[in-house]
């Protein structure tokens, strides 16, 4: 089965640790190993991204390693992905955003 | 209560290797420096690129490298005319109580009567310092290091939190743990410093990050944004990316935020978690938070780093399965498992911390088997510094 990693207890985001194709089931584990939840897919989800792991409304904190990473930009629902379009910087304003080639 | 075995000094630091080190004070004494060590066991020569004249973060680190407990004694192999002398640099390293010798080349006549006197004079520390045997101390006299480098899509999803579990356990049995990168930090300014132990430490960790921001964007980089590949990567913020690298320091409260600057090269006063304002290059990282005290060094890397250090052990650990199976020489921890779901953060975490143990009672980590020898000083532009308005 697909997995995806909780990294921080306090975390409402997990991992997923490869890619997802849509309507597969994610096992989500906790730091400790234990399966905590097996959301479905809503689409497909690439290595390294993330999915949620409740649902969450516009302006809720993203938590990832027990600290915010930025703030729900929507309503994001439990195994939804989550990104850029649903997610905003709280240090970089969404105004000023852009995407600098490496 | 976990032990760990090494060689106490005279100043009751304890290493956790048993180094000469020959420090040529300007890289125009290296060449001789070098030839030394090829002559005597466990001797390895740095120097620094800086110029000669007297720029005190270069000084200061020297005398932070030399005053390391890993090295057992200490040969100053100067050319003559240097601003910056073997006596500044002795001065500072023999109050450790360790062995501190000088060879000047002007004054010896040349490089063959430089190397024959200083080789002598190792060969004499070694067998003084041989008589040393390792014993059992506290992990509250061992200082690590962490550091990042070649970082990929794996690092802040294994590698990174795995090594922040065994920075908790060593911190919760005593022991101190340094990191630095403090451009790896952007972004990160309030939750690093909601973890400070004190409204003083946080303004410090406030403003180290700042500076850096300020000195990035000097260079005509703005800090606060991400590449595409990290956004491809599923990295959607900059607190994102930089909460992955600093994840490798653990979650424990920060101590204090060291120094390295024209006035000084702080350390650690006592256990638990400590940032030190240094660089993002790894090699002269390494160093400086060597210079600060660390006798271990936790490396962690994606793509794969090779890089180790001439007088403290280092030890890789990645995230990516591939890499390790493809660098076996140079990777000695695995922590990819926690990608396949085969072994958990928990688990992995305390392998790494075991692994610092083992390497700090003598196990050889990669970099030491292939005899690798990196070292490197950082300093800051000080007319950049004071353009800046930062001293």
């Amino acid at each position: 089965m697909k997995k995806a990693i909780q990294i921080d207890e306090k975390d409402n985001v997990a991992t997923v640790t490869s890619e997802v194709p849509s309507g597969e089931t994610i096992e989500v584990l906790s730091p400790k190993g234990v399966v905590i939840l097996k959301p479905k897919a809503f689409e497909i989800i690439l290595f390294g991204h993330k999915i949620a792991l409740a649902d969450l409304k516009r302006g809720a904190p993203i938590i990832k390693y027990g600290e915010r990473i930025g703030l729900a930009s929507r309503s994001i629902k439990i195994g939804e992905w989550v990104h850029t379009h649903n997610v905003e910087s709280a240090v970089v304003p969404t105004s000023e955003f852009k995407v600098e080639d490496a | 209560m976990t032990e760990f075995y090494g060689y106490e000094r005279p100043d009751r630091s304890v290493g956790v290797r048993n180094h000469l080190l020959v420090i040529a004070p300007i890289d125009c004494s290296f060449e001789p420096a070098r030839r030394i060590t090829d002559q005597v066991e466990n001797a390895v020569a740095v120097t620094q690129h800086h110029g000669c004249g007297v720029n005190e973060m270069v000084v200061n680190t020297l005398i932070g490298v030399g005053c390391n407990p890993n090295v057992a004694g200490v040969l100053l192999l100067g050319l003559g005319c240097e601003t910056l002398t073997s006596e500044i640099l002795a001065d500072g390293i023999v109050k450790t109580g360790k062995p501190v010798q000088t060879v000047i080349c002007q004054n010896e006549g040349g490089t063959l009567k430089s190397i024959e006197k200083g080789a002598h004079i190792l060969k004499k520390m070694t067998q003084q310092t041989a008589e040393t045997r390792r014993e059992p101390f506290p992990l509250s006299k061992l200082t690590l290091a962490i550091e990042c480098g070649g970082s990929d899509a794996t690092s802040g999803l294994a590698a990174n939190p795995a090594t922040g579990i065994a920075a908790d356990m060593l911190i919760d049995e005593g022991g101190t743990v340094i990191f630095s990168e403090p451009q790896e930090m952007t972004g990160t300014q309030n939750i690093l410093a909601k973890r400070a132990v004190n409204e003083q430490i946080a303004e410090a960790i406030r403003r180290m990050i700042d500076h850096e921001e300020q000195r990035m964007k000097a260079m005509g980089i703005d800090s606060r944004f991400i590449t595409k590949g990290n956004l491809d990567g599923g990295l959607t913020t900059i607190e994102e990316k930089s909460l992955g690298a600093i994840r490798k320091g653990g979650t424990r409260s920060i101590q204090g935020v060291l120094e390295n600057n024209w006035s000084r090269l702080d350390k650690p006063s006592h256990g638990g978690l400590w940032l030190q304002d240094g660089t993002e290059r790894d090699i002269p990282s390494v160093t400086h938070m060597v210079a600060a005290g660390a006798q271990v060094v936790a490396f962690t890397t994606g793509r794969g780093s090779t890089t180790g250090h001439a007088i403290a052990p280092v030890f890789k650990i990645t995230g990516n399965s591939e890499t390790y199976a493809r660098m076996t020489d140079n990777m000695d921890i695995n922590a990819g498992a926690v990608i396949d779901g085969s072994e958990t953060l928990q688990v992995v975490g305390e392998r790494i911390f075991n692994t610092i143990i083992e390497v700090a009672s003598g196990k050889k980590t990669k970099t030491e088997a292939l005899g690798y020898r990196d070292f490197a000083v950082f300093a800051r532009d000080r007319i950049a510094e004071h353009l800046l308005g930062f001293c």
